[in-house]
Protein backbone atom coordinates (compact mmCIF):
# COMPACT_ATOMS: atom_id res chain seq x y z
CA UNK A 1 0.00 0.00 0.00
CA UNK A 2 2.74 2.51 -0.99
CA UNK A 3 0.38 5.02 -2.61
CA UNK A 4 -1.72 5.09 0.62
CA UNK A 5 -4.99 5.44 -1.25
CA UNK A 6 -8.25 3.73 -0.74
CA UNK A 7 -8.85 0.90 -3.13
CA UNK A 8 -11.66 -1.47 -3.83
CA UNK A 9 -10.43 -3.98 -1.25
CA UNK A 10 -10.75 -1.33 1.46
CA UNK A 11 -14.26 -0.45 0.36
CA UNK A 12 -15.18 -4.13 0.42
CA UNK A 13 -13.82 -4.37 3.94
CA UNK A 14 -15.96 -1.39 4.95
CA UNK A 15 -18.98 -3.01 3.31
CA UNK A 16 -18.46 -6.18 5.35
CA UNK A 17 -18.18 -4.00 8.47
CA UNK A 18 -21.43 -2.29 7.56
CA UNK A 19 -23.07 -5.69 7.18
CA UNK A 20 -21.96 -6.63 10.70
CA UNK A 21 -23.39 -3.32 11.95
CA UNK A 22 -26.74 -4.23 10.42
CA UNK A 23 -26.45 -7.74 11.85
CA UNK A 24 -25.74 -6.51 15.39
CA UNK A 25 -28.52 -3.91 15.09
CA UNK A 26 -31.04 -6.60 14.15
CA UNK A 27 -29.92 -8.90 16.99
CA UNK A 28 -30.20 -5.97 19.40
CA UNK A 29 -33.64 -4.98 18.13
CA UNK A 30 -35.18 -8.45 18.01
CA UNK A 31 -33.59 -9.70 21.25
CA UNK A 32 -34.04 -6.38 23.02
CA UNK A 33 -37.57 -6.13 21.68
CA UNK A 34 -38.60 -9.52 23.07
CA UNK A 35 -37.01 -8.71 26.42
CA UNK A 36 -38.50 -5.20 26.29
CA UNK A 37 -41.98 -6.60 25.75
CA UNK A 38 -41.63 -8.80 28.84
CA UNK A 39 -40.29 -5.84 30.81
CA UNK A 40 -43.16 -3.58 29.71
CA UNK A 41 -45.74 -6.13 30.89
CA UNK A 42 -43.89 -6.76 34.16
CA UNK A 43 -43.68 -3.02 34.72
CA UNK A 44 -47.49 -2.75 34.81
CA UNK A 45 -48.09 -6.03 36.60
CA UNK A 46 -50.30 -6.02 39.68
CA UNK A 47 -47.65 -8.08 41.51
CA UNK A 48 -45.62 -5.46 43.40
CA UNK A 49 -42.25 -7.26 43.81
CA UNK A 50 -42.16 -7.93 40.05
CA UNK A 51 -42.90 -4.28 39.36
CA UNK A 52 -40.15 -3.08 41.71
CA UNK A 53 -37.62 -5.50 40.22
CA UNK A 54 -38.42 -4.26 36.73
CA UNK A 55 -38.18 -0.60 37.75
CA UNK A 56 -34.77 -1.31 39.31
CA UNK A 57 -33.55 -3.02 36.15
CA UNK A 58 -34.71 -0.12 33.97
CA UNK A 59 -33.18 2.53 36.24
CA UNK A 60 -29.82 0.75 36.46
CA UNK A 61 -29.49 0.15 32.71
CA UNK A 62 -30.74 3.60 31.73
CA UNK A 63 -28.31 5.16 34.21
CA UNK A 64 -25.28 3.27 32.87
CA UNK A 65 -23.38 4.29 29.73
CA UNK A 66 -23.66 1.63 27.01
CA UNK A 67 -19.87 1.55 26.91
CA UNK A 68 -19.78 0.43 30.55
CA UNK A 69 -22.47 -2.18 29.91
CA UNK A 70 -20.31 -3.46 27.05
CA UNK A 71 -17.23 -3.64 29.26
CA UNK A 72 -19.14 -5.44 32.00
CA UNK A 73 -20.45 -7.99 29.51
CA UNK A 74 -17.15 -8.54 27.75
CA UNK A 75 -14.56 -8.29 30.53
CA UNK A 76 -16.83 -9.18 33.38
CA UNK A 77 -18.00 -12.38 31.77
CA UNK A 78 -14.47 -13.34 30.75
CA UNK A 79 -13.39 -12.98 34.41
CA UNK A 80 -16.07 -15.52 35.23
CA UNK A 81 -14.34 -17.85 32.81
CA UNK A 82 -16.50 -17.32 29.75
CA UNK A 83 -14.31 -16.43 26.79
CA UNK A 84 -16.90 -14.85 24.54
CA UNK A 85 -16.34 -13.80 20.97
CA UNK A 86 -16.88 -10.09 20.36
CA UNK A 87 -20.21 -10.57 18.61
CA UNK A 88 -21.75 -12.55 21.49
CA UNK A 89 -20.60 -10.12 24.19
CA UNK A 90 -21.73 -7.15 22.11
CA UNK A 91 -25.08 -8.82 21.44
CA UNK A 92 -25.72 -9.48 25.12
CA UNK A 93 -24.81 -5.90 26.02
CA UNK A 94 -26.98 -4.42 23.27
CA UNK A 95 -29.94 -6.63 24.18
CA UNK A 96 -29.68 -5.56 27.83
CA UNK A 97 -29.44 -1.91 26.80
CA UNK A 98 -32.32 -2.04 24.29
CA UNK A 99 -34.61 -4.00 26.63
CA UNK A 100 -34.54 -1.22 29.24
CA UNK A 101 -35.33 1.57 26.78
CA UNK A 102 -37.91 -0.24 24.66
CA UNK A 103 -39.51 -1.59 27.83
CA UNK A 104 -40.06 1.95 29.11
CA UNK A 105 -41.22 3.26 25.73
CA UNK A 106 -43.75 0.47 25.38
CA UNK A 107 -44.92 0.77 28.98
CA UNK A 108 -45.64 4.43 28.29
CA UNK A 109 -47.55 3.52 25.14
CA UNK A 110 -49.70 0.96 26.96
CA UNK A 111 -50.52 3.56 29.63
CA UNK A 112 -51.28 6.12 26.90
CA UNK A 113 -54.33 4.09 25.90
CA UNK A 114 -57.20 5.86 27.73
CA UNK A 115 -58.53 4.27 30.93
CA UNK A 116 -62.00 4.45 29.39
CA UNK A 117 -60.99 1.79 26.87
CA UNK A 118 -60.09 -0.56 29.72
CA UNK A 119 -63.42 0.29 31.36
CA UNK A 120 -65.51 -0.27 28.25
CA UNK A 121 -63.83 -3.65 27.67
CA UNK A 122 -64.32 -4.56 31.34
CA UNK A 123 -68.03 -3.76 31.12
CA UNK A 124 -68.38 -6.13 28.16
CA UNK A 125 -67.26 -8.94 30.52
CA UNK A 126 -63.81 -9.40 28.93
CA UNK A 127 -61.17 -10.92 31.22
CA UNK A 128 -58.06 -8.88 32.09
CA UNK A 129 -55.93 -10.73 29.56
CA UNK A 130 -58.64 -10.38 26.86
CA UNK A 131 -58.82 -6.65 27.52
CA UNK A 132 -55.06 -6.42 27.15
CA UNK A 133 -54.85 -8.57 24.02
CA UNK A 134 -57.95 -7.47 22.07
CA UNK A 135 -58.41 -3.82 23.06
CA UNK A 136 -55.38 -2.22 24.70
CA UNK A 137 -52.33 -3.80 23.02
CA UNK A 138 -53.55 -3.19 19.42
CA UNK A 139 -54.00 0.48 20.28
CA UNK A 140 -50.72 0.62 22.20
CA UNK A 141 -48.94 -0.88 19.18
CA UNK A 142 -50.12 1.95 16.96
CA UNK A 143 -48.97 4.53 19.49
CA UNK A 144 -45.64 2.71 19.92
CA UNK A 145 -44.63 2.44 16.28
CA UNK A 146 -43.16 5.94 15.72
CA UNK A 147 -41.00 6.05 18.89
CA UNK A 148 -39.88 2.44 18.36
CA UNK A 149 -38.74 3.11 14.79
CA UNK A 150 -37.05 6.27 16.04
CA UNK A 151 -35.19 4.26 18.66
CA UNK A 152 -33.97 1.88 15.95
CA UNK A 153 -31.86 4.80 14.72
CA UNK A 154 -30.23 4.99 18.17
CA UNK A 155 -29.55 1.26 18.07
CA UNK A 156 -27.78 1.47 14.71
CA UNK A 157 -25.57 4.33 15.87
CA UNK A 158 -24.78 2.76 19.23
CA UNK A 159 -23.50 -0.44 17.65
CA UNK A 160 -20.39 1.62 16.88
CA UNK A 161 -19.39 1.23 20.55
CA UNK A 162 -18.99 -2.50 20.02
CA UNK A 163 -15.72 -1.67 18.29
CA UNK A 164 -14.23 -1.29 21.77
CA UNK A 165 -14.50 -5.01 22.41
CA UNK A 166 -12.86 -5.90 19.15
CA UNK A 167 -16.03 -6.63 17.24
CA UNK A 168 -15.33 -5.63 13.65
CA UNK A 169 -18.34 -3.54 12.69
CA UNK A 170 -18.22 -0.45 10.50
CA UNK A 171 -16.25 1.89 12.80
CA UNK A 172 -13.68 -0.77 13.72
CA UNK A 173 -13.31 -1.63 10.05
CA UNK A 174 -12.56 2.03 9.44
CA UNK A 175 -9.95 2.12 12.23
CA UNK A 176 -8.20 -0.93 10.75
CA UNK A 177 -8.15 0.64 7.30
CA UNK A 178 -6.74 3.87 8.73
CA UNK A 179 -3.79 1.93 10.08
CA UNK A 180 -2.81 1.07 6.54
CA UNK A 181 -3.96 4.03 4.44
CA UNK A 182 -3.47 6.94 6.87
CA UNK A 183 -6.39 8.83 5.37
CA UNK A 184 -8.64 9.05 8.43
CA UNK A 185 -10.71 12.02 7.33
CA UNK A 186 -11.77 10.38 4.08
CA UNK A 187 -12.42 7.04 5.75
CA UNK A 188 -14.58 8.51 8.52
CA UNK A 189 -16.43 10.66 6.00
CA UNK A 190 -17.35 7.52 4.10
CA UNK A 191 -18.37 5.80 7.35
CA UNK A 192 -20.57 8.79 8.31
CA UNK A 193 -22.22 8.62 4.89
CA UNK A 194 -22.92 4.92 5.32
CA UNK A 195 -24.48 5.47 8.79
CA UNK A 196 -26.57 8.26 7.35
CA UNK A 197 -27.72 5.99 4.53
CA UNK A 198 -28.81 3.42 7.13
CA UNK A 199 -30.47 5.83 9.58
CA UNK A 200 -32.14 8.36 7.32
CA UNK A 201 -34.70 5.92 5.83
CA UNK A 202 -35.62 4.89 9.39
CA UNK A 203 -36.17 8.52 10.41
CA UNK A 204 -38.30 9.21 7.36
CA UNK A 205 -40.36 6.10 8.04
CA UNK A 206 -40.82 7.12 11.67
CA UNK A 207 -42.06 10.60 10.67
CA UNK A 208 -44.45 9.12 8.13
CA UNK A 209 -45.89 6.72 10.72
CA UNK A 210 -46.31 9.59 13.14
CA UNK A 211 -48.18 11.66 10.56
CA UNK A 212 -50.50 8.74 9.87
CA UNK A 213 -51.20 8.22 13.57
CA UNK A 214 -52.01 11.87 14.20
CA UNK A 215 -54.30 12.03 11.22
CA UNK A 216 -56.36 9.20 12.67
CA UNK A 217 -56.56 10.94 16.03
CA UNK A 218 -57.49 14.26 14.46
CA UNK A 219 -60.42 12.78 12.57
CA UNK A 220 -61.63 11.03 15.71
CA UNK A 221 -61.51 14.31 17.64
CA UNK A 222 -63.91 15.90 15.22
CA UNK A 223 -66.61 13.27 15.76
CA UNK B 1 -85.83 6.95 51.97
CA UNK B 2 -86.47 3.27 52.60
CA UNK B 3 -87.40 1.25 49.53
CA UNK B 4 -89.72 -1.69 49.96
CA UNK B 5 -87.98 -4.76 48.47
CA UNK B 6 -89.92 -5.85 45.46
CA UNK B 7 -90.38 -9.52 44.62
CA UNK B 8 -89.20 -9.10 41.06
CA UNK B 9 -86.66 -6.31 41.61
CA UNK B 10 -83.93 -6.58 39.03
CA UNK B 11 -81.82 -3.87 40.64
CA UNK B 12 -81.98 -3.12 44.34
CA UNK B 13 -79.81 -0.78 46.38
CA UNK B 14 -80.17 -0.75 50.17
CA UNK B 15 -78.55 1.98 52.25
CA UNK B 16 -75.49 2.33 50.03
CA UNK B 17 -72.64 4.48 51.33
CA UNK B 18 -69.57 5.43 49.38
CA UNK B 19 -66.79 7.93 49.89
CA UNK B 20 -63.95 8.95 47.59
CA UNK B 21 -61.08 9.47 49.99
CA UNK B 22 -62.50 11.73 52.68
CA UNK B 23 -65.35 12.93 50.50
CA UNK B 24 -68.68 11.13 51.06
CA UNK B 25 -70.50 10.82 47.75
CA UNK B 26 -73.33 8.39 48.55
CA UNK B 27 -74.88 8.78 51.98
CA UNK B 28 -77.46 6.04 52.22
CA UNK B 29 -78.97 5.48 48.79
CA UNK B 30 -81.84 3.02 48.47
CA UNK B 31 -84.08 2.20 45.54
CA UNK B 32 -85.50 -0.83 43.78
CA UNK B 33 -86.25 -1.32 40.10
CA UNK B 34 -88.73 -4.01 39.02
CA UNK B 35 -88.27 -5.89 35.79
CA UNK B 36 -89.27 -4.04 32.64
CA UNK B 37 -89.30 -0.64 34.32
CA UNK B 38 -87.45 2.45 33.18
CA UNK B 39 -85.97 4.63 35.91
CA UNK B 40 -84.45 8.05 35.29
CA UNK B 41 -82.05 9.49 37.86
CA UNK B 42 -81.76 13.26 37.79
CA UNK B 43 -79.85 15.72 39.92
CA UNK B 44 -77.08 18.25 39.99
CA UNK B 45 -73.45 17.45 39.27
CA UNK B 46 -72.01 16.05 42.43
CA UNK B 47 -75.30 14.63 43.69
CA UNK B 48 -73.90 11.13 43.27
CA UNK B 49 -76.14 9.93 40.44
CA UNK B 50 -73.35 8.74 38.12
CA UNK B 51 -71.55 7.15 41.04
CA UNK B 52 -74.69 5.27 42.05
CA UNK B 53 -75.06 4.02 38.48
CA UNK B 54 -71.44 2.91 38.28
CA UNK B 55 -71.80 1.04 41.57
CA UNK B 56 -74.55 -1.09 40.02
CA UNK B 57 -72.04 -2.52 37.54
CA UNK B 58 -69.27 -2.56 40.15
CA UNK B 59 -67.17 0.01 38.34
CA UNK B 60 -66.99 1.48 41.84
CA UNK B 61 -67.01 -0.48 45.07
CA UNK B 62 -69.16 0.63 48.00
CA UNK B 63 -68.24 1.10 51.66
CA UNK B 64 -71.47 -0.22 53.16
CA UNK B 65 -74.96 -1.28 52.18
CA UNK B 66 -76.08 -3.89 49.69
CA UNK B 67 -76.62 -3.98 45.95
CA UNK B 68 -78.52 -6.83 44.34
CA UNK B 69 -78.53 -7.00 40.55
CA UNK B 70 -80.13 -9.89 38.61
CA UNK B 71 -79.49 -12.23 41.48
CA UNK B 72 -75.86 -11.15 41.97
CA UNK B 73 -74.73 -9.70 45.29
CA UNK B 74 -72.66 -6.90 43.76
CA UNK B 75 -71.39 -5.64 47.13
CA UNK B 76 -69.81 -9.01 47.96
CA UNK B 77 -66.06 -9.33 47.32
CA UNK B 78 -66.51 -12.69 45.59
CA UNK B 79 -69.14 -11.58 43.09
CA UNK B 80 -68.81 -13.20 39.65
CA UNK B 81 -67.89 -10.08 37.67
CA UNK B 82 -67.86 -11.84 34.34
CA UNK B 83 -71.44 -13.04 34.77
CA UNK B 84 -72.53 -9.70 36.22
CA UNK B 85 -71.19 -7.78 33.25
CA UNK B 86 -73.03 -10.10 30.87
CA UNK B 87 -76.30 -9.38 32.68
CA UNK B 88 -75.69 -5.64 32.86
CA UNK B 89 -74.99 -3.46 29.84
CA UNK B 90 -73.68 0.07 30.29
CA UNK B 91 -73.40 2.94 27.80
CA UNK B 92 -71.07 5.83 28.64
CA UNK B 93 -71.17 9.54 27.97
CA UNK B 94 -68.05 9.33 25.78
CA UNK B 95 -69.18 6.22 23.83
CA UNK B 96 -65.77 4.51 24.29
CA UNK B 97 -65.89 2.60 21.04
CA UNK B 98 -62.72 0.67 20.13
CA UNK B 99 -61.07 2.90 17.47
CA UNK B 100 -58.94 0.17 15.92
CA UNK B 101 -61.99 -1.99 15.03
CA UNK B 102 -64.84 -1.52 12.57
CA UNK B 103 -68.36 -1.00 13.86
CA UNK B 104 -69.17 -4.66 13.25
CA UNK B 105 -65.98 -5.83 14.97
CA UNK B 106 -66.75 -3.56 17.93
CA UNK B 107 -70.06 -5.35 18.35
CA UNK B 108 -68.89 -8.93 17.69
CA UNK B 109 -65.80 -8.71 19.93
CA UNK B 110 -67.44 -9.54 23.25
CA UNK B 111 -69.93 -12.20 22.02
CA UNK B 112 -67.04 -14.07 20.43
CA UNK B 113 -64.52 -13.63 23.23
CA UNK B 114 -66.84 -14.06 26.21
CA UNK B 115 -69.65 -16.28 24.96
CA UNK B 116 -67.56 -18.20 22.44
CA UNK B 117 -69.97 -17.57 19.56
CA UNK B 118 -68.84 -18.37 16.03
CA UNK B 119 -68.05 -15.52 13.64
CA UNK B 120 -71.24 -16.19 11.69
CA UNK B 121 -73.46 -16.13 14.78
CA UNK B 122 -71.77 -13.01 16.11
CA UNK B 123 -72.13 -11.27 12.77
CA UNK B 124 -75.86 -12.11 12.72
CA UNK B 125 -76.24 -10.53 16.15
CA UNK B 126 -74.31 -7.46 15.00
CA UNK B 127 -76.61 -7.10 11.99
CA UNK B 128 -79.67 -7.38 14.19
CA UNK B 129 -78.56 -4.83 16.78
CA UNK B 130 -77.32 -2.40 14.12
CA UNK B 131 -80.71 -2.59 12.43
CA UNK B 132 -82.32 -1.98 15.81
CA UNK B 133 -80.39 1.28 16.22
CA UNK B 134 -80.82 2.25 12.57
CA UNK B 135 -77.22 1.84 11.42
CA UNK B 136 -77.36 -1.35 9.35
CA UNK B 137 -75.33 0.24 6.54
CA UNK B 138 -72.42 1.30 8.77
CA UNK B 139 -71.11 -2.13 9.68
CA UNK B 140 -67.75 -1.69 7.94
CA UNK B 141 -67.16 1.92 8.97
CA UNK B 142 -64.60 2.90 11.61
CA UNK B 143 -65.77 4.88 14.67
CA UNK B 144 -63.79 7.96 13.62
CA UNK B 145 -65.87 8.17 10.44
CA UNK B 146 -69.16 8.43 12.34
CA UNK B 147 -70.89 11.37 13.98
CA UNK B 148 -71.26 11.47 17.77
CA UNK B 149 -74.87 10.37 17.61
CA UNK B 150 -73.99 7.44 15.37
CA UNK B 151 -71.11 6.40 17.62
CA UNK B 152 -73.39 6.47 20.64
CA UNK B 153 -75.94 4.30 18.82
CA UNK B 154 -73.17 1.84 17.95
CA UNK B 155 -72.21 1.83 21.63
CA UNK B 156 -75.82 0.95 22.49
CA UNK B 157 -75.82 -1.82 19.84
CA UNK B 158 -72.54 -3.14 21.27
CA UNK B 159 -74.09 -3.45 24.73
CA UNK B 160 -77.30 -4.97 23.37
CA UNK B 161 -75.33 -7.66 21.52
CA UNK B 162 -74.49 -9.27 24.87
CA UNK B 163 -78.24 -9.58 25.58
CA UNK B 164 -78.20 -7.99 29.03
CA UNK B 165 -81.11 -8.02 31.43
CA UNK B 166 -80.51 -4.43 32.54
CA UNK B 167 -79.17 -1.47 30.56
CA UNK B 168 -77.51 1.47 32.28
CA UNK B 169 -77.13 4.81 30.50
CA UNK B 170 -74.70 7.32 32.02
CA UNK B 171 -75.61 10.77 30.62
CA UNK B 172 -75.35 9.34 27.11
CA UNK B 173 -76.55 12.47 25.33
CA UNK B 174 -74.65 15.05 27.39
CA UNK B 175 -71.76 15.14 24.89
CA UNK B 176 -74.04 15.50 21.86
CA UNK B 177 -75.50 18.58 20.26
CA UNK B 178 -79.32 18.84 20.13
CA UNK B 179 -79.87 17.38 16.65
CA UNK B 180 -77.77 14.28 17.42
CA UNK B 181 -79.39 13.89 20.84
CA UNK B 182 -82.75 13.15 19.26
CA UNK B 183 -81.63 10.10 17.30
CA UNK B 184 -80.12 8.53 20.42
CA UNK B 185 -83.17 9.27 22.57
CA UNK B 186 -85.37 7.64 19.93
CA UNK B 187 -83.35 4.42 20.22
CA UNK B 188 -83.60 4.50 24.00
CA UNK B 189 -87.37 5.04 23.79
CA UNK B 190 -87.70 2.04 21.47
CA UNK B 191 -85.75 -0.10 23.91
CA UNK B 192 -88.05 1.03 26.70
CA UNK B 193 -91.12 0.12 24.66
CA UNK B 194 -89.53 -3.26 24.04
CA UNK B 195 -89.62 -3.95 27.77
CA UNK B 196 -85.92 -3.57 28.66
CA UNK B 197 -85.19 -2.75 32.28
CA UNK B 198 -83.25 0.53 32.16
CA UNK B 199 -81.63 3.06 34.44
CA UNK B 200 -80.90 6.42 32.84
CA UNK B 201 -78.83 9.15 34.39
CA UNK B 202 -79.86 12.11 32.34
CA UNK B 203 -80.40 15.85 32.10
CA UNK B 204 -83.13 15.47 29.50
CA UNK B 205 -86.11 16.30 31.74
CA UNK B 206 -88.87 16.09 29.13
CA UNK B 207 -87.56 12.78 27.88
CA UNK B 208 -87.35 11.45 31.40
CA UNK B 209 -90.89 12.57 32.21
CA UNK B 210 -92.23 10.94 29.04
CA UNK B 211 -90.34 7.65 28.95
CA UNK B 212 -89.49 6.82 32.56
CA UNK B 213 -91.87 4.93 34.82
CA UNK B 214 -90.16 6.39 37.87
CA UNK B 215 -87.95 9.42 38.33
CA UNK B 216 -85.45 9.54 41.17
CA UNK B 217 -84.14 12.94 42.14
CA UNK B 218 -80.82 12.72 43.95
CA UNK B 219 -79.37 15.48 46.05
CA UNK B 220 -76.21 15.52 48.16
CA UNK B 221 -75.70 11.77 47.96
CA UNK B 222 -79.24 10.75 48.90
CA UNK B 223 -82.48 9.92 47.13
CA UNK B 224 -84.37 13.14 47.76
CA UNK B 225 -87.64 12.57 45.93
CA UNK B 226 -89.02 9.78 43.84
CA UNK B 227 -92.17 9.41 41.80
CA UNK B 228 -93.67 9.22 38.32
CA UNK B 229 -93.02 11.81 35.62
CA UNK B 230 -95.77 14.06 36.96
CA UNK B 231 -93.57 14.66 39.99
CA UNK B 232 -91.57 17.13 37.93
CA UNK B 233 -94.63 19.36 37.55
CA UNK B 234 -95.27 19.15 41.26
CA UNK B 235 -92.00 19.13 43.24
CA UNK B 236 -92.44 18.48 46.96
CA UNK B 237 -89.05 19.66 48.24
CA UNK B 238 -87.40 23.06 47.81
CA UNK B 239 -84.24 21.41 46.48
CA UNK B 240 -86.10 19.83 43.56
CA UNK B 241 -88.02 23.01 42.92
CA UNK B 242 -84.71 24.86 42.80
CA UNK B 243 -83.11 22.27 40.53
CA UNK B 244 -85.98 22.32 38.04
CA UNK B 245 -86.16 26.11 37.89
CA UNK B 246 -82.48 26.33 37.01
CA UNK B 247 -83.03 23.96 34.12
CA UNK B 248 -80.08 21.76 35.01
Amino acid sequence: MVDGGLNLYHLQFLAVGALWTVCLSLIAFVGGGLAGGVIALCRISSFKPLRWLTIAWIQIIQGTPLLVVLFVCYFGLSIMGLELPGLVAASIAMIVYVSAYLGEIWRGCIEAVPRTQWEAAECLALSRWQRMRLVVLPQALRIATPPTVGFMVQIVKNTSLASIVGFVELVRAGQLINNSTFQPFLVYLIIAAVYFAMCYPLSVWSRRLEARLHFGQRAAGQA
Amino acid sequence: MKATPSMNAVVELQDVHKRFGSNPVLKGVSFAIPKGQVVAIIGQSGSGKSTALRCIDRLETIDSGTIQVCGHAVHAPDVDLRRLRQDVGIVFQSYNLFPHLTVEQNITLAPKAVKGLSSADARAIAERTLRQVGLADKAQAYPEQLSGGQQQRVAIARSLAMEPQVMLFDEVTSALDPQLTGEVLRVIEQLAEGGMTMVLVTHEMEFAARVADTIIYMHAGKVWETGPGAMLKNPQTPELRDFLSHGL
